[in-house]
């Protein structure tokens, strides 16, 4: 059976820590990092595997830092 | 920093279904975080992008917090004096008239000092595209009354709101130019969630068709955040922007095909 | 020889203009110089060369439309007398520091305020000096004839392209209103686009795939940056003054007295030359045709050799302070000057070097 999966690789070096993304994922998948990156943001990181690759949040990131990936996966 | 959930097997080239636009420079961009410019920077590159326009482009950059622009979107631009762009747009146009040509402008720019500029560049109906991004304030010069300014809006020279007996009302220029015979098409937009950023883009693509079709001026509002300027979180400030903004600023066609839109009456 | 005609200062700067190649002319009507625009529209560059003519919503729009137009490699010009002149500042002080080439004519009037819609040549320090905000020059040449009117422009066109820098040609009412035969250049031809783009590599044309984009600006927030900004001008300014000189010198071989004066002060001080010359006077004219470059070396040269100079000028002793900086501290160097649209006659020029210069 065949399964669409996605994922998001974020630039956590770029991210500014606005949380517009969070706010936009209909799957919960994104929240802030505890750490900060080296600008002192809190950065955007997934916080489980839901993604389906749908680009809200890359759409809605003012900083451009979200790549989303999406492919047809076959399952057993 | 480890990542975590990270699915490596689908992390290829092929299966990219979004990502940043080459034509945006990789640099960081001078914005604040959760600021609109950023977005509308991005929708517009990505129709410029789709239409395969690049070389092809000649944009104009305002002053105010968008005055950098230009060292993020990768086309040939220009830096206008305040308020100016629509009088530098339309000369370069005029003379380069198989360019495409536009002005990316903030409230304070577009709406107070450059208000001869505008109106009369869409009066004769230039055949240019206006980005108008109205977040209510002066973003950069530290969060001033703009003339779009809510009533009751408290800024740094407005510090106990807006009192429009004495500073005047806000200004609606986006009406005031949809009655203007040279406009071809003028829309309200936001690109603080998913859909309104699509619609933005998509009202971007319509207004360079235009320019390709010499039909006249398209004029895009995009209401937008100052998370800084109104000293919110960027989602309060959203959240503020939708009960705050959106009200007096409504969402929409304004003017399609030359026509202006039939308000439909709502019920509040 | 080329086209003679009879035409009126302005209409020479117009005709000059679409001869020139002139791209595009973007104004705004003011008195004493609206017959540029007039001559233009009715003389339809737009079907003779190509050139576009707009009538723009204000001086302050023109400007812009030149920096917009001249910031992608353009040849384009505006015009102007004092008040719209003095509102065009903060684009030419943009176009300046963008290193931006157009040419502005300034057809002055008397001021201050609205002031008179007569000559005057009151503008010279705001044209000279600066005008708008900054550390910045403009090439300032002074046409003292409407064959000058003519060939100025041309001459302005060559060297805001070579230099990359704004010209103003600093005429005066009674220069852009009054008739004189002209000899026309011959038409040169319009760049097409794709010359405007290898002959100005610089300008915001539309990025091809193969090379950096271009930004037109002024704005630089490192103060380091702009320092060097302001010392590239510099050097050009320096380049400038010693390349771009122009004067003319009349009667000055034996002249033991000497009037300094541009543009239409020059044309007056040129017959009282005469006038004091049947007198007995030995005196001479020292006319700039550059002010900036200022002509120092050359008056200098003849100024240290007379025993005292009249400055003349409609305006109340403006070049008077660089012909100071030029000519050593040992000469006598008065000012005449009439104001507010006053144009002073030969007479009253001779009377004065008499009662300043030969009996003060």
């Amino acid at each position: 059976m065949a399964k669409i999966i996605g994922d998001i690789l974020i630039n956590t070096e770029r991210c500014k820590g606005c949380e517009v993304c969070v706010a936009a994922c209909p799957f919960t998948v994104i929240a802030m990092s505890k750490e900060v990156n080296s600008k002192g943001y809190h950065f955007a990181m997934k916080v489980n595997a839901e993604c389906t690759g749908c680009t809200n949040c890359a759409i809605v990131c003012p900083d451009g830092v979200i790549t989303v990936y999406r492919a047809k996966v076959t399952t057993e | 920093m480890e990542e975590l959930f990270a699915k490596p097997e689908i992390r290829k080239p092929e299966n990219i279904v979004y990502k940043k636009t080459d034509l945006m420079v990789d640099r960081p961009l001078s914005y604040c975080p959760g600021c609109g410019h950023g977005t509308v920077h991005r929708m517009l590159m990505e129709v410029l992008e789709e239409m395969d326009i690049q070389g092809n482009t000649i944009g104009v950059s305002p002053v105010g917090c968008s005055v950098l622009a230009y060292d993020f979107l990768n086309i040939d631009m220009l830096g206008a004096a305040h308020g100016r762009a629509p009088a530098l747009a339309t000369a370069i146009k005029r003379l380069w008239p198989y360019r495409f040509v536009f002005t990316y402008q903030g409230d304070g720019d577009l709406a107070a000092i450059g208000t001869a500029e505008t109106i009369h560049a869409c009066n004769r109906g230039e055949n240019i595209t206006i980005i108008f991004i109205n977040n209510g304030i002066y973003g950069m010069t530290g969060g001033q009354m703009a003339p779009t300014t809510l009533p009751g809006m408290r800024t740094s020279t407005s510090p106990y709101g807006r009192d429009v007996q004495t500073m005047g009302h806000p200004l609606k220029i986006t009406e005031l130019i949809a009655h203007l015979p040279g406009v071809e098409y003028v829309t309200r937009q936001s690109v603080h969630t998913p859909v309104n950023a699509r619609r933005t883009k998509k009202a971007i693509r319509k207004a360079f068709e235009i320019q390709k079709e010499k039909k006249g001026v398209g004029f895009i509002e995009v209401v937008s955040n100052c998370n800084s300027g109104w000293k919110m979180t960027p989602v309060q400030a959203n959240k503020w922007m939708e009960e705050n903004m959106f009200p007096f600023y409504p969402l929409g066609d304004i003017k399609v095909d030359g026509k202006l839109v039939e308000k439909k009456e709502t019920v509040s | 020889m080329g086209e003679l005609r009879l035409m009126k200062g302005n209409e020479a700067v117009a005709e000059a203009a679409i001869r020139a190649g002139c791209d595009g002319y973007f104004g705004y009507p003011i008195t004493p110089q609206s017959e540029v625009m007039e001559y233009l529209m009715a003389e339809k560059p737009f079907e003779r060369t190509g050139m576009v003519v707009l009538q723009a919503e204000s001086e302050v729009a023109s400007i812009n439309m030149l920096y917009g137009a001249a910031g992608t490699g353009k040849k384009v010009m505006t015009s102007s007398s004092s008040p719209g002149i003095s509102l065009m500042q903060e684009g030419i002080s943009y176009m300046a520091g963008s290193e931006l080439p157009a040419v502005i004519v300034n057809v002055v009037r008397g001021g201050p305020g609205l002031g008179t819609i007569q000559p005057s040549q009151a503008d010279y320090f705001q044209a000279v000096k600066g005008g708008g905000h900054g550390d910045y020059k403009l090439i300032v040449l002074a046409p003292a004839s409407v064959q000058e009117m003519c060939d100025h422009v041309k001459l302005g066109f060559d060297l805001a392209f070579k230099y990359r820098n704004p010209v103003m040609i600093l005429s005066d009412g009674a220069v852009g209103q009054m008739m004189e035969k002209v000899e026309l250049f011959d038409q040169i031809a319009r760049r097409t686009d794709a010359e405007v783009i290898s002959q100005c590599p610089w300008a915001a044309t539309g990025k091809p795939k193969d090379r950096e984009h271009i930004i037109i600006t002024s704005l630089d927030l490192d103060p380091a940056g702009q320092e060097r900004v302001n010392l590239k001008l510099q050097a050009k300014y320096k380049k400038i003054q010693e390349n771009e000189i122009l004067f003319e010198e009349i009667q000055c071989e034996d002249a033991e007295y000497l009037y300094v004066a541009f543009g239409l002060s020059a044309r007056i001080c040129q017959k009282a030359t005469d006038l004091a010359r049947a007198k007995g006077i030995r005196v001479g004219l020292f006319r700039p045709i550059t002010l900036f470059p200022f002509p120092a070396p050359q008056i200098a040269s003849v100024g240290n050799r007379v025993k005292g100079i009249l400055v003349v000028e409609m305006n109340a002793g403006q070049m008077i302070e660089d012909v100071k900086l030029s000519v050593g501290c040992n000469v006598k160097i008065e000012h005449y000057g009439r104001f507010g649209g006053i144009i002073p006659s030969p007479e009253e020029v001779v009377r004065a070097l008499e009662q300043k210069i030969i009996g003060g």
